[in-house]
């Protein structure tokens, strides 16, 4: 079976409108940004993306925004997107907020098999209304059901093509979860390899997980908040 | 005089003890990883994946692969780790880490904070909060006394939607570092040349205040 696919065009085949997708990265840190640009081209609309994180207005799912291409968005946090807010506040666009360490074991548990765990996150907030509580340890926990996804999209550093993946430091993210947790994964890619050129001790995500692998052919990399210190 | 933040971030490092793993919040939070008393080995953890922060990068060496939970481009000490959102928050869930200092809109008598949401005007998301105030077995709230319409944001009960219940154990103010037990905020110092009638006055919840309260040392 050969993973590897051409171009954004190929690795993005099949994804359709109503679809739910999850999208890797932190912040714009770590985004599949290759692939987002051609869900704008394709203009496939009411998606559910499962993301931490809604991009800036002019880049990332910020773009998706402004198209009104997303129904609904499920993050963990959307400080930095006014047209997000926006469309939030006005209610066209659905939105459920999660903790992040539950978001990130919500696709850790949609790609393990586990389809659902306790944990004691948001406990007594409105996360957890409508929710069952049970007492571990004198203390209560939720539940949280797991998530899966039409299609994930995450983003790696390096990748062979037997799709194995390769993070580089913290555009790491949310990347490994998701790529687990997609009934289709696409991995975006700075630099594809041949499969043997990376060293097994390092894979991150192993190749069972990723169906498609293409190399991005543009990687802008945009920073949000650049902070230096004075030499 | 009432401490400005950078004071509020040195009273905070005074917390700090040799040896612990540390995850520090957005804003005032942040500034407690410049403060950390000489002798002591501390390791900062950011929940987006990263343990063993360095501080900000020079400028013309900052890394878009490489930011803190602020999303702030950040640089790493020797001996630092990159991991996943799902083992980050195993490290949160599973008490290894052993201090989180976050700030806080609203935190009621019996240790509720409020730090995520507006309902009907801000609505950021609560990030990491939830999971962290859930978790953490120490939690110090890095806040103003009061918001900017003057009010006490030490209050009976919290009216903003909560992040979590019964967590936070200890506060520092620009005016005091109260500590949170059996229900009510336990006045503690106060900071130099601040009156106690000036914390009572701005503090809404129940305050106890002990025969002597000591100014703090920075």
């Amino acid at each position: 079976m050969n993973k590897v696919v051409p171009n954004v065009g190929g690795a993005l085949k099949g994804i359709k409108s109503g679809m739910t997708l999850m999208l890797g990265g932190f912040g714009l840190c770590g985004i599949p940004e290759n692939a987002i640009k051609e869900l704008v081209k394709m203009g496939v609309r009411d998606l559910t993306c499962i993301s931490n994180n809604a991009g800036v207005d002019d880049y990332g799912l910020g773009l998706l925004l402004q198209g009104r291409q997303i129904k609904k968005m499920i993050s963990s946090y959307v400080g930095e997107n006014d047209e997000f807010e926006r469309q939030m506040l006005s209610g066209e666009l659905e939105v459920d907020l999660i903790p992040q360490g539950s978001l990130a074991e919500r696709c850790r548990a949609g790609g393990a098999g586990i389809p659902a765990f306790f944990t004691p996150a948001g406990f007594g907030t409105e996360v957890a209304e409508g929710k069952e509580v049970r007492m571990f340890n004198n203390k209560p926990h939720i539940l949280e059901h797991a998530l899966t996804a039409d299609f994930a999209i995450v983003k790696a550093w390096k990748g062979d093509t037997e799709g194995n993946l390769i993070y580089k430091a913290t555009a790491m993210n949310f990347n490994p979860m998701m790529a687990m947790a997609g009934k289709i994964t696409v991995a975006e890619v700075e630099e594809l390899v041949p499969a043997g050129t990376l060293d097994p001790n390092f894979i991150h995500t192993p190749g069972i997980f990723v169906q498609r692998i293409f190399q991005g052919e543009v990687f802008e990399k945009r920073i949000e908040q650049r902070t230096v210190r004075t030499r | 005089m009432a401490l400005d933040k950078i004071g509020i971030a040195k009273r905070i490092a005074q917390e700090l003890r040799d040896g612990w793993y540390v995850n520090l919040g957005i804003g005032i939070p942040t500034l407690v990883a410049n403060y950390v008393p000489e002798g002591l080995s501390v390791e900062f953890q950011s929940e987006n994946g990263v343990l063993g922060m360095g501080p900000f990068p020079f400028d013309g060496e900052e890394d878009a692969d490489l930011i803190n939970a602020g999303k702030q481009t950040i640089t790493v000490k020797s001996g630092a780790a990159f991991f996943d959102s799902a083992t980050s928050f195993a490290m949160i869930r599973g008490k290894h880490v052993q201090l989180t200092v976050l700030g806080a809109m609203e935190v009621s008598e019996n240790g509720d904070i409020a730090n995520w949401k507006i309902p009907g005007k801000m609505v950021k998301g609560m990030g990491g909060a939830m999971d962290l105030v859930a978790s953490a077995e120490n939690i110090i709230v890095a806040m103003m006394h009061s918001n900017k319409a003057g009010e006490s944001k030490l209050l009976k009960t919290c009216s903003l939607p909560l992040t979590g219940v019964a967590c936070v154990k200890k506060i520092v103010t620009e005016l005091a570092v109260l500590e949170i037990k059996n229900g009510s905020f336990h006045l503690l110092e106060r900071a130099p040349g601040v009156s106690v009638e000036e914390i009572v006055a701005k503090t809404e919840g129940a305050l106890v205040i002990p025969k002597s309260v000591p100014e703090m040392v920075l």
